[in-house]
Order: structure tokens, then C-alpha cells, then sequence
């Protein structure tokens, strides 16, 4: 903490003593678990695969590096700058997008992937973060100017998105697409009423997924009615839970992660429940829940709605990401493949995570001000700097 | 100022629109928040529900595998039982048993697959479905061969791992069945000697016994052959040391493999040689001849009348081979007289025949190792009708063990001996000197003669093994059935010591239940079915043993003597 004088007014000064050292040392810790997690979890699915043992933790530790850059990097941009990265991002990523429905390379029954410098990468995984902040912006935009058409532009990014999702198809990024959105039309102050019809369009929508995708049905099935075929990924998760009890069996001792082919990435919890035990889990429930409290309590002191909706629609992210894959690991949501934020193993989602959560930084960030008493401001000052800000 | 003052009140409406979104902003985000917080904890309680609820006790949960289980309680493997030459008849071996963790197998289908292959019994389906159950333990098999466990290994599957547990093995199997006993599951002993050697065997301390197999094996062979050739029901036979009563072979037919599941309620279950009793017919005339040789000084042409059958009320007693004359004593023997046997009975006297069974330990349950042990059956109230009818081996029921160790109590010279199963080699060595004398030496030398003479000139012909001089009594029981005796179901048993000067060996034989062939030319005595199954057990005895044979002139032979009282008639 003595890094930085209080009175130091260098940029690395300034960020110090603005960014919220509590969240950014929250994502350094859980980056540490998933260190310790990813190489005691990822050999036996190497292995499994005929790969070096320590393929997935190599690309782990290499992937971290520029995840890691991105997040400090990133949480020192202005928001402005932010946005901007954020449009030119979106735009890539959904060409990226459009280009992996033609050209990209099928992993397990879906389309997602494209191949760049020997790393799979998932443009959808950029595309989250990304569209969360272009959202926020153009909704924010409407806070300014009723005659923008912010949110009208928000909805159709939404659903343009979303549309290119299906065709995918990606059933998860589209819920977390879709949350994000819903997140930021209820920040943005829209009536119940709305928000209920939407609430209604939308599991009339996720009806229509079971109905039609066939892989939803089954899963929905299953966790609804568990004798109705094998449910062996989540029954092997359980007893994970299960034989780790509240010490663990100990770290490297597990057996899950020989029988789940996912479990350095989409079950990773459950080799974190059995190695380390229940003390272990709360914990890395406990950083999640602080992470999402703390991203969602600082920026009310914030007065600029872009930040609000955007860190709101970031952490709906990264806090549903989470809930998702620990609910599904321990079966009280339907199956799901989803990585557990900054612990899983996952290329793509790691960059990912950078970015948006650097995003996050960057916009909680104590806003400077000069000397003089926000009271004390006239009013044509207020709106200049207001508008200067959005 | 006009525009100025409508700029100003736009500003201000336009903070204050902004300032209320901010605030309701703020709020949902504090709600959304709250929310999480919500999931989270509902995620925590979850967890806690899964891992200390739900979770699995310490031991199981130590290192995610089920232990090991280790030999029994104690740790003590259970001893082994031996015959007198250190044979195992009985021993523990550590087997493994296949268990599955199905949580472990990476690949049920295939390892299903495979081990279907390897055990042909445990079918694909089936055990793909218990795999697939889930669970922590699926018993696939027992008591492995270290071959089948080979191939187990070689699967490689993570899976299927193995339990060691102590197995009762018997490597005889059934011969020496009756014996040895067998134990449970639980490796504690159900019968015979590892019943009543239980808690020795179960500390860790070995056991042998008298038997030999190699003798258990001619002996077992020839009852066989015996039980074959006349369609018998089964049969009790013994070789006893006549000067220890250590019990060298003991073979009860049928018989069970201890090694295979165990039925206690079959028939092959029981124990013939000890445990039953039976009315053993005519080799009891060897007691009662010895009481009456016993009892009265008299010369070996002493005479009995036995023209006329004995008639005590409803009972008739008839020589079964009625030479319808005036017998001498070795006629009387030799061809089985009852009507000889019973006047010698009688002249003994009721007190003093019951007195003289008593003391050759024919009417009391005698003292034996193992808990199957049958009670003779002795009249009761024994009135003069009983020492008649027990003087020929009727009425009077006894298990076989019990009457060859009496045999052997008087051709060796006249000590008692029990017969006994342990073998205890420093109580061998004088045995004799603490054993009470039942008869006099006069009396054994004429009851050595008349055995020979049987053999030699007698019922017991076929019991001859040249050079070995055997001697020896017939004996051919009917068995009763309801309220009498059932012609048809007969007992026929054949009791041979040798050398007969001074006889080393006992071996009786009976077969229950003979049938008359036309090899015996309609016979299913003793002398035809018990003799020549004693014969074949010597002869084969003496190759075993590495006994001598002797060449020995007719003269020489220990009957000759008596031949002047014999008036032998023609041939059949």
C-alpha cells in the first residue's frame, strides 16, 4: 500500500490511490486459485487426450499473462477510451462472429471457434464484454438525449447478437448476452411493467429453446427428472462434493477429474470441492459474491450512468458466469457448460475476463476531481462537466 | 436573459431527470447486488448440504478409494491342519476378490466388455448396468486365481480393484471331509476338527492329525470300488494303529468337497465312522469270544451245540452259515456261528459280558476330537435275551471307530487304547505303559489264532494278502427297518489285523446296503464285500508302508494249531 504516496500525482500514482485495490487483489486471488486449480485438474484430461500433461497448464499460464496486462492495462483507460476499444472489439467479434459460421472450426456440435497463432479463440467471448459496454454507452447516450435512440440501438446490437448466437448455436452465451441487456434496460430505469413483458418474452424464448434445440431439452430434462437417462457428468460432480466433505481429500488427490472430460474447465469447481473441501468452496464463493457486491456497490457513488449501466452489465457477466457454473456443478441449476471466471481453464475466456474486468476497474475507479466542493458548483459548470463525462 | 434563464431552468430540469435515473439507478444496482448475494448464499448453503450433510464419513473420504480390508480381525491368518506326514489337508490362502468403484471407471462400457471376456459368468449387460448404478462397491467376484487376476490387471481400468481375504482351502477335498471338517464364510470352524480345534486354529496354531493321506487314499479308493460293485448305499472304514489307537485313515461314503458350497442338511454330511451307530452283526463275536476265552479255562475244543436254533420267546436265533452240528470253538468263529456265539455269551453271563463291552469301551460315547461322536445304543434294561443277541454284534449298536479301537484293544496284546485323531507323538511312546489290560495274553494269542483262522479256513478267506498274514472277522448285519430286521439291507463288514502274531494294523471296513452280484455269486456278506476291500487296503498299506511280506509255511501259520479242532467241509 506504500507503493504510492497519498499526494503522488504520477498516472501510476493517480490510478493507485483510485482504482479499487479490494476487487483488483479479489480477481488476483481468484487468478491464483485458478493456477492451483487448473494444474492439479488439467493433467488427467490431457492425458486422457493423448496431449502433454501439462499441455493445459502451460497454455493456462501463458494465456494469464496478457489476461493479467489486460486487466491492470485496461483499468487505467478513461471511460471514453474504454468505449472506444469496446465498439472496435464489438465490430470485430461480430465479424468474427458471422466468419466462424462459415469458416470455423466444430467442437463438440457447435461452431465458436477460429484458429489464430495456434490458440482457439471464441469470438463470442469477446463479443460479451464488449457489448456490454457499447450498450451501455448508447443507452447512456439516451440519458442524455431523450432524442438518441440509444436504447432502441442497444436492443437491436442485443438481438443482432443473439441472432448470430443461435445460429451457432450457443445457448449459454445467449443467456448471458441477454442478462447482461436485461441488467442494463433495469439499471437504466426502465417501469416493472416493461421489464415484466420482457421477463415474459424472454422464458417465452428460453420455452422455445427447449422446445427446439434438442441438447437443451435433454439437459432441462434431466435435471428435472435425474432417473430419466445418465446423468453422469453431474452425478460424478456430486460425489466429488460428496467425498471431499469439509477438509478435502487433498490438493493433487481427487479422482473426479480422471472421470469428467470438462474438469479444468466447465467442472472445474466440482475437482475444487473434492481436492480442497467445503472450507475452500466458500471461500471461492465468498471472493465471487464480494466481487459482484463490491463491482455493484462502488459505482453508486459514481454520477455517470455509462458507468453504472456498464459495470452493472459486466458484472451480470462475470456474476452469472459463476452462479451458472457452480450451480450446475452442484446441481441446482440444469447442466451447463460454463468456465468458472478467472479459475477455469479457457483461452479465450481468460483474455476475456481481462478486458471486461479491467473494464470494470477502470470505471469503478474514484472519479478526480478538482479542488472545488461538488456543491459548490453553478449549475452551467455541472452540465458541462456532465456532458464532458458522458 | 431570457434564453439564458430558459437555458437554466432546461439545465436544471435536465440535471434533476438525470440525478432521479441516477438515483433509481444506484438502487437497482443494490438490488441487483442483493441478489447475488441472494444466489451466493443459496450456492454456500448448497455446498454445505453436499459436503458435510451429504458427505461421506472420514474413513471413506480419506483417500477416496475404499481400504483395503486386511485379513481378519485379529490380523491372525488361521492355521493349517496336516496328517501325521505335514500333507495339508487344510489351509488358508489370502485370494482376491474383483470389487468395481464404478465412480472410478473410465469407461464402463468397455471394461464390462472386458471383463465379460475374462469371467464368462458375469454377463455384459448386467454388469454394465450395476457399473452404471452408480455407488462406491460392486461386487463382481470371489477368490480369484492369480491367473484371472492377471488378466484384471492387464485391463489397467482404475476402476476395478481387488480385496484380499483369508480362504479356507482343503487341497485334499473330500478326503479326508469327514475329518477335517470344513468352516464358514467367516472362516470359523463348523465341524470336525476345525470345529473343535476352532480356537487353537484360529490363534495361529497349527494342527496335525494321525491320518495319512496316502493311506486315506487306498482306503477311500478300495470303499469305492467295495460301494460300486455292490450298488451300495455307502460305507464306514478305518485303519487304526492297534497299539496306539491313532486313527491312520477314516473314510465315511459319501462323501462332500469342504472346498465347494457346503449343504449341511445332505446325507454326505454325516459321519459314519463316528458319528452313527450300528448294529454291527458278527464282528462282535470277537468280544464275546474273548469274554468267554476270558471267563473260563477251557481248551479250544470246548463245544457249543448248535443244531438246534435258540428260542427266547418271540426271538429265534439261526446261524446265517448252519453247519447244523456240534461246534468247537474255532468252528464257531470261523464260521460264524450265532447259535455258538450266543451259548458262549450266555455262559459268560450277562453282568460279566456287559461288564467285560463296558471295559473295552463299547457301551459309553467314547472320547474323540472332533464333536461328531455318536452314543452306542446298549439294551436297556440288558436282560439274558440282550447278552445273547449282543454276543453275535446285535442289539447292540455301536459306532464303527468305537468297536475297531476294541478290536485293537485285544489283538494287541490286550491293552486298551482309544482311538484318537491328534496326533501327539510323545504320548505315542508310552501309550502302552499307562493302558489298562483288558485281556490276559492267553486270550489275545488264541483271539490272534482265530482271526487268522478265519481268513485261512474261514468266512474271511478273501481277505488273504500272501505274506502279510491277515486275520481278521466277518461280520453281515441286517438292518432293521420298522419293527424288524430287513433281510435285503444288509451291514456287511470285515474287521483284518497284521501281521497277525502281532498285529500293527486294524482295518475295518462295512458297506452299507450291498447288493447281491454275479461276480459274489449272489453274496453280500462281509465275507465277500468287507474281506476282499480289506484285502485290497492292506495290500496296498504294505506298498505305502514299506511292510515286508513273510514268506511263511503252512505249519508255521499261527492258525495251524487249531486246525484239529475244525472239521472243515467241502466246498461249496
Amino acid at each position: 500500500m506504500s507503493m504510492f504516496s497519498r499526494t503522488d500525482t504520477s498516472f501510476l500514482g493517480r490510478w493507485w490511490w483510485t482504482v479499487d485495490r479490494g476487487l483488483l487483489a479479489a480477481f488476483i486471488l481468484l487468478i491464483v486459485f485458478g493456477i492451483v486449480l487448473v494444474s492439479t485438474a488439467s493433467p488427467p484430461v490431457a492425458e486422457t487426450l493423448g496431449l502433454d500433461s501439462y499441455h493445459f497448464l502451460k497454455r493456462h499460464l501463458v494465456m494469464l499473462l496478457p489476461a493479467v496486462g489486460l486487466l491492470v492495462g485496461i483499468s487505467m483507460l478513461s471511460p471514453r477510451a474504454i468505449w472506444r476499444m469496446a465498439s472496435i472489439l464489438f465490430i470485430a467479434s461480430i465479424a468474427a462472429m458471422i466468419f466462424v459460421l462459415f469458416h470455423g472450426v466444430e467442437i463438440k456440435g457447435a461452431q465458436r471457434w477460429i484458429h489464430i497463432f495456434g490458440f482457439s479463440l471464441q469470438p463470442s467471448e469477446l463479443a460479451k464484454p464488449s457489448f456490454a459496454i457499447v450498450a451501455a454507452w448508447f443507452m447512456s447516450r439516451q440519458k442524455e438525449n431523450a432524442k438518441f435512440p440509444g436504447n432502441l440501438i442497444a436492443a437491436g446490437l442485443c438481438f443482432t447478437t443473439v441472432g448470430l448466437l443461435m445460429l451457432q448455436p450457443d445457448l449459454g452465451m445467449t443467456i448471458v448476452i441477454t442478462s447482461i441487456w436485461a441488467s442494463q434496460i433495469f439499471l437504466a430505469g426502465f417501469r416493472f411493467r416493461i421489464l415484466a413483458i420482457f421477463a415474459a418474452a424472454g422464458a417465452m424464448c428460453l420455452g422455445g429453446a427447449y422446445l427446439f434445440f434438442e441438447h437443451v431439452r435433454y439437459r432441462v430434462d434431466r435435471f428435472f427428472k435425474p432417473e430419466s437417462g445418465d446423468n453422469y457428468q453431474v452425478d460424478r460432480s456430486l460425489e466429488a462434493f460428496q467425498n471431499g466433505g469439509i477438509g478435502g481429500i487433498g490438493p493433487g488427490q481427487g479422482t473426479v477429474k480422471s472421470t469428467l472430460p470438462d474438469a479444468h474447465a466447465d467442472f472445474i469447481f466440482s475437482v475444487a470441492g473434492e481436492e480442497m473441501g467445503l472450507w475452500f468452496v466458500l471461500i471461492i464463493i465468498a471472493v465471487f459474491g464480494f466481487i459482484v457486491w463490491r463491482g455493484l456497490n462502488r459505482p453508486t457513488t459514481s454520477d455517470n450512468i455509462f458507468s453504472v449501466l456498464a459495470v452493472g452489465g459486466l458484472l451480470t457477466m462475470f456474476g452469472l458466469q459463476a452462479l451458472v457454473h457452480m450451480g450446475s456443478a452442484m446441481n441446482i441449476l440444469p447442466a451447463k457448460g460454463m468456465t468458472l471466471p478467472f479459475i477455469s481453464y479457457g483461452g479465450s475466456s481468460i483474455l476475456s475476463l481481462g478486458f471486461s474486468m479491467g473494464a470494470v476497474l477502470a470505471l469503478t475507479r474514484r472519479q478526480v476531481r478538482g479542488s472545488v466542493a461538488r456543491a459548490g458548483l453553478s449549475s452551467k459548470t455541472r452540465v458541462l462537466e456532465a456532458g464532458n463525462q458522458s | 436573459m431570457i434564453f439564458l434563464k430558459q437555458a437554466r431552468r432546461h439545465a436544471i430540469k435536465l440535471i434533476g431527470e438525470k440525478s432521479s435515473s441516477l438515483d433509481l439507478a444506484r438502487g437497482r444496482l443494490v438490488l441487483m447486488g442483493a441478489c447475488f448475494i441472494f444466489a451466493y448464499m443459496f450456492l454456500a448453503a448448497r455446498a454445505v448440504d453436499l459436503m458435510v450433510i451429504q458427505g461421506k464419513p472420514a474413513a471413506l473420504a480419506d483417500n477416496g478409494v475404499v481400504q483395503e480390508e486386511t485379513a481378519g480381525a485379529t490380523g491372525i491368518t488361521r492355521a493349517d491342519i496336516t496328517d501325521r506326514n505335514g500333507e495339508l489337508l487344510a489351509t488358508t490362502i489370502k485370494t482376491a476378490s474383483l470389487y468395481a468403484d464404478p465412480h472410478l471407471i473410465s469407461d464402463p462400457q468397455k471394461a464390462a466388455e472386458r471383463l465379460a471376456q475374462i469371467f464368462p459368468d458375469l454377463e455384459y449387460g448386467e454388469t454394465l448396468r450395476r457399473f452404471q448404478k452408480g455407488g462406491r462397491f460392486v461386487h463382481l467376484k470371489y477368490s480369484l486365481t492369480p491367473q484371472e487376476q492377471h488378466e484384471v490387471l492387464k485391463l489397467g481400468e482404475p476402476g476395478l480393484a481387488f480385496k484380499y481375504e483369508d480362504r479356507r482351502v482343503y487341497p485334499q477335498g473330500p478326503l479326508t471331509s469327514h475329518f477335517v471338517g470344513y468352516a464358514g464364510t467367516e472362516n470359523q470352524g463348523l465341524a470336525g476338527i476345525e470345529k473343535s480345534f476352532n480356537e487353537l486354529l484360529a490363534q495361529g496354531k497349527p494342527v496335525a492329525l494321525t491320518l495319512d493321506v496316502r493311506l486315506q487314499h487306498a482306503l477311500r479308493r478300495e470303499m469305492e470300488k467295495a460301494v460300486d460293485d455292490f450298488r451300495a448305499v455307502g460305507g464306514a472304514g478305518i485303519i487304526m494303529n492297534v497299539n496306539t489307537g491313532e486313527v491312520l485313515a477314516g473314510v465315511s461314503l459319501p462323501d462332500f468337497d469342504p472346498n465347494a458350497a457346503i449343504d449341511e442338511t445332505s446325507k454326505k454330511m454325516f459321519n459314519r465312522v463316528s458319528l452313527g451307530t450300528y448294529e454291527l452283526g458278527s464282528v462282535f463275536k470277537i468280544f464275546s469270544t474273548a469274554a468267554f476265552l476270558e471267563t473260563h479255562n477251557v481248551g479250544m475244543n470246548a463245544s457249543f451245540d448248535a443244531r438246534e436254533p435258540i428260542k427266547r420267546g418271540r426271538f429265534t436265533i439261526n446261524d446265517y452259515h448252519a453247519e447244523d452240528r456240534v461246534l468247537t470253538i474255532p468252528e464257531v468263529f470261523m464260521y460264524s456261528s450265532n447259535i455258538g456265539a450266543a451259548m458262549m455269551g450266555q455262559a459268560v453271563g450277562t453282568d460279566r459280558l456287559k461288564d467285560f463291552y463296558e471295559d473295552i469301551g463299547l457301551t459309553e460315547k467314547m472320547s474323540f476330537e472332533i464333536p461328531e461322536v455318536g452314543k452306542p445304543q446298549v439294551p436297556h434294561p440288558w436282560r439274558e435275551i440282550n447278552t445273547l443277541t449282543a454276543s453275535y454284534g446285535h442289539g447292540i449298536a455301536t459306532t464303527p471307530l468305537q468297536m475297531t479301537a476294541a478290536v485293537s484293544s485285544i489283538v494287541n496284546g490286550g491293552y486298551l487304547v482309544a482311538p484318537h485323531l491328534v496326533l501327539n507323538k510323545k504320548a505315542e511312546e508310552n501309550a502302552q505303559d499307562e493302558s489298562l489290560r483288558v485281556v490276559s495274553p492267553q486270550t489275545v494269542h488264541r483271539m490272534r489264532q482265530l482271526m487268522r483262522l478265519v481268513v485261512t479256513e474261514g468266512t474271511g478267506g478273501q481277505a488273504d494278502v500272501p505274506g502279510y498274514r491277515v486275520g481278521g472277522k466277518t461280520g453281515t448285519a441286517e438292518q432293521q427297518s420298522g419293527r424288524g430286521y430287513d433281510q435285503s439291507q444288509l451291514l456287511s463288514s470285515f474287521v483284518g489285523v497284521f501281521p497277525v502274531e502281532k498285529p500293527e494294523y486294524a482295518v475295518f471296513i462295512v458297506i452299507d446296503g450291498p447288493k447281491p452280484t454275479k461276480k459274489s455269486y449272489g453274496y453280500a456278506t462281509g465275507g465277500w464285500v468287507g474281506a476282499p476291500a480289506v484285502a485290497r487296503v492292506i495290500a496296498s498299506m504294505a506298498a505305502v508302508l514299506g511292510i515286508k511280506p513273510e514268506k511263511t509255511s503252512e505249519q508255521a501259520d499261527l492258525s495251524a494249531s487249531l486246525k484239529q479242532y475244525v472239521t472243515v467241509k467241502g466246498h461249496d
